[in-house]
């Protein structure tokens, strides 16, 4: 029966638009992840910026009725949190993980602080006016049966998601910028003496994963839903810890395991209603991203000890 | 030197908190002096709402513990959520299916809760140990599972069908843990949350175990050369921290609710990052640390009831506090001047 549910659902396409759509924010929050990764910091502060920037989002487009301003003041406001923590972490010396946290603590009950100011309500925006972002059809793929009904008509933000994939592979196969922060992660005494400025580009790196961790904020609040609900991130910015790490700095990969989290995701959906108790089906998305981080990283050991092995034997 | 520049930098972190605080209530609230007033000395207004405080710090105690003692060995785990919750909801399972005399009824549900925790503690350990996962990583995501098996174990097989909102049944009388002072909240569940700090501190600074959680944690390449096995080490304290949260969800459970009703998990895990923090990991300063957040939570209860400003403000309050009290080289300007003055004095 259950079989015959999963079956049913992997032959709709609206699944797989669905799949896209739930990896969206996750995609976003895990390039950023991969960027302050690799130039050396965890940026565990990536669950609270994208809250933080979801409510500037709702908060501004309401405010100036203009989707646009409303996006723009989501991802400043992921630029600010993470300024902020990188103040912490590489003029103050703090621990990352620490400052993470209190980042976290703040926007989870700052943002609910904030609306109650403004709406008097702590549940959710409901009562204010704000905007969404809106999607888009691709002329030409938007006519393809199947195709079209899977990779067209998504949000304006998916779309970006998918273009920053091939954009950070870019930067880090081939810019200046890519290669100074890859450099500063794997040794940043190395880095230091040939000349580049360390700090400026682990700041320069933060920046970057705040503006798009700001960017999954403002899909969440201005995509599909068009409100701001307290703890509405759920978790999702540590999900983008643990896609980051399978991903290693690829960003492909970073995107194919997004996916599996959207997958994930969007079959939870569909099987709500399938007799399957609901709380198992809200489980699985983590649950699989533990499986496949775990096989990750077991596999990442055995080829290191296989290496190593080899490298006795050819002595 | 060194400990006075703790303290000073302790004292800067609580002045700009307190300083910041005042600012947004005075921002924010059209009655601000009622609001600092009940948030500042709300809780020593009446007898009833200062042992309130006593009975708000017994989970923050078992977190704080918990997590300062992960954070010792040198790991990173937050899987202190999960024992908590699960162990509430072991709590809650036994306190309505079993019936045991009256002394019995706690001690087994609180043996077996603890058991539990340590069981989910030892998770991320042994995924770090075996396949070299990162504890925060899988610990973040394992919180997600057990809280929504948790939510499955009560709406399947507890629930009060005519409570009309998410609620089990109510527990058995005998599995309660009763208050000792008449009219307050003060329960027996304080003490043993004492009886628990005393032995983390013996564990951590009186045992040949303890010595090892502290070397492994200051200097885990000494301890590896040395001969401690660090895999044993990152495993039992993960277990014995999950045990302390796990308990800690039973005796919150079974002290102050009748019935179990936690539709989200609560904070106390992540709070217990700053008990830890302003406690220095060390098991004797846990009370003290639990003492100041539930005396500022049970204030910004006060002052949200009887004023116009939200009690979501400790959160920020507690958020600076963590940043400024962790900055390593906040201050260190102060620090330096007061270096060079000794310096320069010494010399004349």
């Amino acid at each position: 029966m259950i079989l015959q549910d999963i079956i049913n659902t992997l032959s709709l396409p609206e699944f797989y638009f669905a799949v896209f759509r739930s990896a969206t924010p996750v995609l976003l929050t895990t390039l950023g992840a991969m960027i302050a990764s690799r130039s050396g910091t965890n940026n565990i502060a990536l669950e609270g910026t994208m809250l933080i920037s979801a409510f500037v989002g709702v908060v501004v487009s309401a405010f100036t009725q203009s989707a646009w301003i409303g996006f723009f003041g989501a991802v400043l406001a992921g630029f600010l949190i993470s300024n902020i923590l990188a103040y912490f972490i590489l003029k103050l010396n703090s621990n990352s993980v620490i400052s993470g946290i209190a980042l976290n603590t703040f926007a989870s009950g700052g943002t609910i602080f904030a609306l109650y100011l403004l709406t008097g309500e702590k549940g959710a925006s409901t009562s204010l006016a704000s905007l969404k972002l809106p999607s888009i059809d691709i002329p030409v793929i938007q006519d393809i049966p199947v195709i079209g009904a899977i990779l067209s008509g998504h949000h304006v933000l998916t779309y970006a998601a998918l273009i920053l994939v091939a954009v950070i592979w870019y930067m880090f196969k081939y810019t200046e910028l890519g290669m100074h922060i890859r450099a500063v992660g794997e040794s940043p005494d190395a880095a230091e003496s040939v000349g580049i400025h360390v700090k400026r580009v682990k700041y320069t790196a933060l920046s970057l994963s705040g503006i798009l961790t700001g960017m999954a904020g403002a899909f969440l609040s201005m995509g599909y839903v068009g409100l701001f609900s307290a703890g509405m991130t759920a978790g999702r910015g540590y999900i983008a810890l643990a896609t980051q790490a399978i991903a290693a700095g690829n960003a492909v990969i970073g995107m194919l395991a997004s996916l599996l989290f959207g997958f994930c995701q969007s079959l939870a959906n569909y099987l709500q209603s399938s007799g399957i108790p609901l709380q198992f089906i809200q489980m699985m998305p983590y649950l699989i991203i533990i499986i496949a981080y775990t096989v990750y990283c077991a596999m990442v050991e055995r080829n290191k000890k296989k290496k190593q092995m080899r490298a006795a034997a050819g002595k | 030197m060194s400990k006075k520049f703790t303290a000073v930098r302790l004292l800067c972190a609580f002045g700009i908190a307190f300083v910041l605080t005042v600012a947004i209530i005075f921002g924010v609230s059209e009655e601000p002096v009622t609001a600092i007033y009940n948030l500042f000395l709300g809780p020593l207004q009446s007898k009833r709402h200062f042992f309130d405080v006593f009975a708000s710090s017994v989970p923050l105690i078992f977190t704080g513990l918990a997590l300062g003692l992960v954070f010792k060995s040198g790991n990173f785990s937050m899987i202190a959520d999960a024992c908590l919750y699960t162990g509430a909801v072991v709590t809650a399972a036994l306190a309505i299916k079993t019936a045991l005399p009256a002394g019995l009824h706690p001690a087994v549900i609180m043996l077996l809760a603890a058991v539990v925790g340590g069981i989910i503690g030892s998770i991320p350990a042994l995924l770090k140990v075996y396949f070299h996962t990162n504890e925060l990583v899988t610990s973040l995501m394992f919180n997600y599972v057990f809280f929504y098996l948790g939510i499955y174990t009560v709406t399947k097989f507890l629930a009060d069908r005519a409570a009309g909102t998410f609620a089990s049944l109510k527990y058995q009388p005998t599995a309660s843990l009763g208050s000792l002072i008449s009219g307050t909240k003060f329960h027996a569940g304080y003490l043993i949350a004492i009886a628990v700090v005393i032995l983390l501190y013996l564990l951590v600074y009186k045992t040949k175990f303890g010595y090892e959680i502290r070397i492994s944690g200051s200097n885990p390449e000494f301890a590896k050369y040395s001969g401690i096995n660090t895999s044993r080490v990152i495993i039992l304290t993960q277990v014995i921290a999950g045990a302390v949260a796990g308990l800690g969800g039973s005796v919150e459970q079974m002290a102050m609710y009748q019935r179990f009703n936690w539709q989200d998990s609560p904070s106390y895990a992540w709070d217990g990052v700053i008990i830890a923090i302003l406690s220095g990991n060390n098991p004797k300063n846990v009370p003290l640390a639990a003492f100041f957040l539930a005396y500022i939570r049970v204030g910004a209860d006060l002052m949200s009831r009887r004023s116009d400003v939200q009690n979501e403000l400790v959160s920020i309050i507690q958020a600076v506090l963590i940043l400024f009290v962790t900055a390593e080289r906040f201050m260190a300007g102060w620090k330096q001047r007061q270096e060079a003055k000794k310096a320069l004095g010494g010399e004349a």
